[in-house]
């Protein structure tokens, strides 16, 4: 997989094969808990749904796995290093590297064209223009918008963006996916077909997705889910079976 | 599903033995549930009784009857009546998972226990079919389908049992 950032190596996944956990997290928004105790654990290759009601805290969840908003208490660690003891340029320099991320409106940069936006992380992390851009044209293709690559994000449909910003988010070849609601403003067709682009090229490089949404057919892409209720997020394939 | 209308469909496209019969509903509609030759024979049998198909040739050789049926106009006619008259929605008020939730929390067990179980099993099952549509052609993908849709609402009742669970059972224990 890659590491083009900043951040040293460290051991890739320890002895357990988890390559993030989470253990105990909380977060409170002024009064508000978000996070109550939550746990989480994800391997190489894994695709976890997180599910549960709005503001149960799974975007929080997310949010704190991707080390985007700091813990009020407990730990994340990836890659067998404790996020919170990284400093914030370290941090940054991680999600660069190692992490993709998208989201529900696919938040593509308005004045780049579709293949600038997909080489994007690319660029950041140092890689030159000419490779970036080859590598995003190969994943604009392997996400069926390989027509709209010259089109800015205005001038292409719901669809066609939000694959654009999968591919965005797989081009710099990450271990950790993000994905928060991919498919929430997609028709159900499309949201399928983004879902099926992502979890087969995610599968083929191994790398894990964490995947926010509410849909139950979205999360059936997933291999194991976990419900986030009140802040406290339950794993259920273990129950699965069981009736 | 009536049996007797899937195989009268098929005949309207060309007569055929009952083994082909078989064969072609069990690719086309019997997914997981193939028809068992003994069904095809005595479909057979009562279709002709009732005049809806007729016996075109016997062709001799071993192993299962070699009927040729196909189909009579009044068959066509039954078909037809078939296709245009719509099918009655099912009204799902006889849920076993209301019963076996109320009877939970009567007995003072735990309602919310039962319901994630339950939603884990729906979710189990939706991601062999989703795999299985994403391996399959177009008919298994809106095979899958029907049956997804289906188990997704059925999901969407189990989130708002679970969240009204507390008034549920107040309300079954007054």
């Amino acid at each position: 997989m890659m590491s083009t950032g900043t951040v040293p190596a460290a051991d890739p996944t320890a002895d357990t094969g988890v390559l993030l956990s989470a253990n105990g997290l909380r977060k409170t928004y002024g009064t508000t808990p978000a996070l109550d105790g939550a746990d989480f654990a994800i391997r190489p290759g894994e695709i976890v749904a997180v599910m549960g009601p709005s503001g149960s805290g799974k975007s929080t969840l997310l949010h704190c796995l991707a080390g985007i908003v700091p813990p009020d208490e407990g730990q994340v660690r990836y890659a067998g290093r404790e996020l919170s003891a990284l400093s914030d340029a370290e941090r940054s320099a991680l999600r660069r590297s190692d992490f993709g991320f998208v989201f529900q409106f696919g938040q593509l940069v308005p004045e780049l064209t579709c293949l600038e936006n997909a080489a994007l992380p690319l660029r950041l992390a140092g890689t030159r223009r000419k490779e970036a851009e080859a590598q995003a044209a190969r994943w604009l293709e392997r996400l069926e918008v390989d027509d709209v690559r010259h089109h800015r994000p205005g001038q292409v449909s719901g669809g066609q963006g939000q694959r654009v910003a999968v591919a965005r988010a797989l081009a710099g070849m990450p271990r950790v996916v993000f994905a928060d609601e991919p498919t929430g403003a997609l028709d159900s067709h499309n949201g399928e077909r983004v879902m099926q682009l992502l979890t087969e090229a995610a599968r083929e490089t191994q790398a894990a997705v964490v995947l926010v949404t509410h849909e139950s057919r979205v999360a059936a892409y997933s291999d194991r889910e976990i419900v986030v209720r009140d802040g406290r997020a339950r794993d259920m394939s273990a129950m699965a079976g069981a009736v | 599903m009536s049996i007797s209308h899937a195989l009268l469909g098929l005949l309207e496209t060309g007569p055929r033995h009952g083994y082909d019969l078989k064969r072609t509903f069990d690719a086309k509609f019997g997914q997981d549930r193939p028809l068992h030759y003994g069904q095809v024979y005595s479909t057979m049998s009562r279709l002709l009784k009732n005049g809806l198909v007729e016996v075109e040739g016997i062709e001799p050789g071993e192993g299962p009857e070699r009927k040729r049926y196909a189909i009579t106009d009044a068959g066509i006619t039954d078909v037809q009546q078939w296709l245009a008259t719509p099918e009655k929605p099912e009204p799902y008020l006889q849920s076993t998972l209301y019963t076996k939730l109320v009877l939970a929390l009567l007995t003072g067990r735990d309602g919310a226990a039962l319901l994630d179980v339950q939603r884990a099993e729906h979710l189990r099952l939706m991601r062999e079919l989703t795999r299985r549509k994403t391996e399959g052609d177009l008919a298994d993908q809106l095979i899958c389908d029907h049956a997804l849709f289906h188990l997704e609402a059925d999901l969407r009742w189990l989130e708002t049992a679970a969240a009204r669970l507390d008034k549920l059972a107040q309300e079954v224990r007054a």
